[in-house]
């Protein structure tokens, strides 16, 4: 039995505008360390929302969120940004990089905010980190002078940052091609043999989930399998 | 860390849209500029205006009213129990305050008293051929009169020392000497109110700025003055008192009038119209300058909100990141902050060129002999409250925008997309 990093008691949510709509009933799972997990399910089903609400960043909610075995519920808007900044990595389908900043600077920020290291440190991992998606080439380009995909794989090392326990992805291939959906699948991959990296991610794309170590599937709010 | 991090991505924001940022600096600079300029020469000219009269005139005068004794003899008397006397006439020694040299030494020996300067006043007529004009001659102590009263600046033509070095010698008022016709150098004739004639000679022209004074006033030393009115050496009208603290003259002028038994009168009764001008003037100088800056904050507002709704994404990632509301406030609050810094920076340099141009332009005025330029007042408070001023508005200015930033949901954003 691995160590557990996040968990989910029945956590339920409503939309209260204009009526009461229930989006989520009764989730409850947890997933281990080192776990590849993606959630499929029709649009609509509530996996985003879930996510959002397993990221910390949606609060608006009924139940219990374990993460790292400490309860997030109730916590105040500061210490989940401190959560989200130590323990969670996000990539998006966009890749929301900052276009004031160099690909480097971006990757960076986030470790910057949690000061764990020296500013020299951060720049290193952050090249190690680029290093390892294969795109320190770019490090000093600013992100506008990026492809789509390389722009993707940058977020990914900026989610790698801060050696995060989860990573969460929101449809992370979602706006790139095939080609490029495949080298971020490989690095996915490569993230959980090599370095153990435990990976949640949401895709409506089936054929990503079905390489996945577990698919959590949803319909109508529930967890169906 | 956190702080410096802070600080890199407002920098980064403001300068990837440098323009927007430069208008708003801009827009504070104006205010500022004009804030400063309009506050400087509102001042020197409220300065060369409260100059005019506050400079000449001692902050406690001590005289003695002509009037008649308040106790007359038939007071004294019991039999007579109550008295009415209607009619009574002053007596003694008119207008001479008595034992002048001991309240001069009391005055001097006196902590609050910054100096005193003796004055004796003569009703004279000016005489030119066979017609007499009215005119009043001051017989002044020369040295404490310009060191207390800066009498110099208004000596336009000739020097102000001739008075005490030349016998019998006169400062003439402009006005008076243009009617009489008379060049420095000249004699002139003047009539005593005892009838004698005396010839004194002129060693300058005396201009106050207020044109009706000029036509009568003229000025004199002590002795010769007291000369002319044929009174001994310790014949003294007035005893003009300057404080270190002009705020104190009220309370003296009561003390003195006590304790030496004569009149005296204090600045703020005398002259308490030239205050309420000033304050005014004061005041509508600041309105116009909170103006301008309050109009310059609301730039400030909207270029922030716009930058907000065009940076939505990066709040977004930043809030995702591990950045909490408060350090994105934070960064819209440097933004505004330093917008609102380096423009008021410029707008006290511009302010003080502005300020400075002004002073060079020349402004004549006959009335004026001192004033060759516009008068600007350099009061650093002024410096001080522009960019106190500056940095409170675009503060307020971008406290809104930054609050708003701040509660962004990243949720929805990044949802929205």
């Amino acid at each position: 039995m691995s160590e557990i990093i996040l968990q989910a008691k029945s956590v339920n949510k409503s939309f209260h505008d204009p009526i009461t709509i229930p989006i989520l009933k009764d989730i409850s799972f947890s997933i281990n360390k080192g776990d590849f997990v993606s959630v499929i399910g029709k649009s609509g089903c509530g996996k985003s929302t879930l996510l959002y609400i397993l990221s910390t960043m949606d609060t608006d909610y009924e139940g219990e969120l374990l993460i790292d075995q400490q309860l997030m519920t109730g916590l105040k808007e500061k210490e989940l940004a401190r959560v989200r900044n130590e323990k969670i990595g996000f990539v998006f389908q966009f890749h929301y990089l900052l276009n004031e900043f160099s690909v480097l600077k971006n990757v960076m920020l986030p470790g910057i905010k949690l000061g764990k290291y020296s500013l020299k440190e951060i720049e290193h991992r952050a090249m190690e980190k680029l290093r390892i998606l294969d795109i320190h080439e770019q490090a000093l380009k600013m992100p506008n002078q990026l492809s789509g995909g390389q722009k993707q794989r940058v977020a990914i090392a900026r989610a790698l940052i801060n050696d995060p326990l989860i990573i969460m992805g929101d449809e992370p291939t979602g706006n790139l091609d095939k080609k490029n959906s495949e080298i971020v699948f490989e690095i996915f991959n490569q993230l959980t043999d090599e370095f153990n990296q435990t990976l949640l991610i949401v895709t409506h794309d089936n054929e990503f989930a079905a390489r996945t170590h577990r698919i959590i599937e949803m319909e109508d709010g529930r967890i169906i399998r | 860390m956190n702080s410096n991090l802070i600080t890199d991505i407002a920098k980064a924001l403001l300068l990837a849209r440098w323009k927007q940022t430069l208008i708003a600096a801009v827009g504070v600079t104006f205010s500022i500029t004009m804030f400063i300029t309009l506050l400087g020469f509102m001042n020197g000219l409220n300065d060369l205006l409260d100059g005019l009269v506050l400079n000449r005139t001692p902050h406690v005068r001590l005289f003695n009213e002509v009037k008649p004794n308040p106790i007359q003899p038939a007071s004294y008397s019991k039999e007579l129990g109550y008295t009415f006397i209607r009619s009574i006439k002053p007596s003694g020694n008119g207008q001479n305050i008595d034992n002048t040299a001991a309240i001069m030494q009391a005055l001097k020996n006196d902590k609050r008293v910054f100096g005193v300067s003796p004055k004796v006043t003569a009703q004279v007529f000016y005489n030119i051929g066979n017609i007499d004009i009215n005119g009043v001659i001051n017989g002044i102590d020369v040295e404490s009169e310009a060191k207390l009263f800066h009498f110099q600046d208004y000596v336009s033509q000739g020097n102000y020392m001739d008075l005490k070095n030349v016998p019998n010698s006169i400062i003439l008022g402009k006005a008076a000497a243009d009617k009489m016709q008379a060049v420095i150098g000249d004699v002139i004739q003047v009539t005593t109110p005892r009838g004698d004639r005396q010839s004194l000679k002129v060693v300058g022209y005396f201009q106050s700025g207020l044109a009706d004074l000029d036509k009568v006033q003229s000025y004199a030393s002590l002795g010769t003055t007291q000369k002319l009115l044929g009174k001994p050496v310790s014949y003294i009208t007035d005893i003009n008192v300057k404080l270190f603290d002009i705020l104190a003259a009220p309370a003296l002028a009561l003390e003195y009038k006590k304790l030496f038994e004569t009149d005296a009168e204090d600045i703020q009764t005398a002259n308490s119209q030239f205050e309420t001008g000033s304050s005014v003037r004061t005041i509508i100088s600041y309105a116009v300058g909170i103006t301008l800056l309050i109009v310059a904050g609301f730039g400030i507002y909207n270029i922030l909100n716009m930058m907000i709704y065009e940076k939505m994404d990066s709040i977004a990632i930043l809030k995702a990141t591990g950045f909490s509301g408060n350090d994105v406030k934070r960064i819209f609050i440097t933004i505004a902050i330093s917008i609102g810094f380096f423009g008021g920076l410029f707008g006290l340099i511009f302010g003080f060129l502005l300020s400075n141009l002004i002073d060079q332009i020349p402004f004549n005025t006959a009335a004026l002999p001192t004033i060759k330029t516009y008068p600007v007042n350099y009061n650093p408070k002024f410096y001080m409250i522009g960019i106190a001023f500056s940095l409170v508005t675009t503060y307020l200015a971008g406290l809104f925008p930054a609050r708003k930033a701040s509660k962004i949901d990243p949720v929805d954003i990044i949802r929205g997309k």
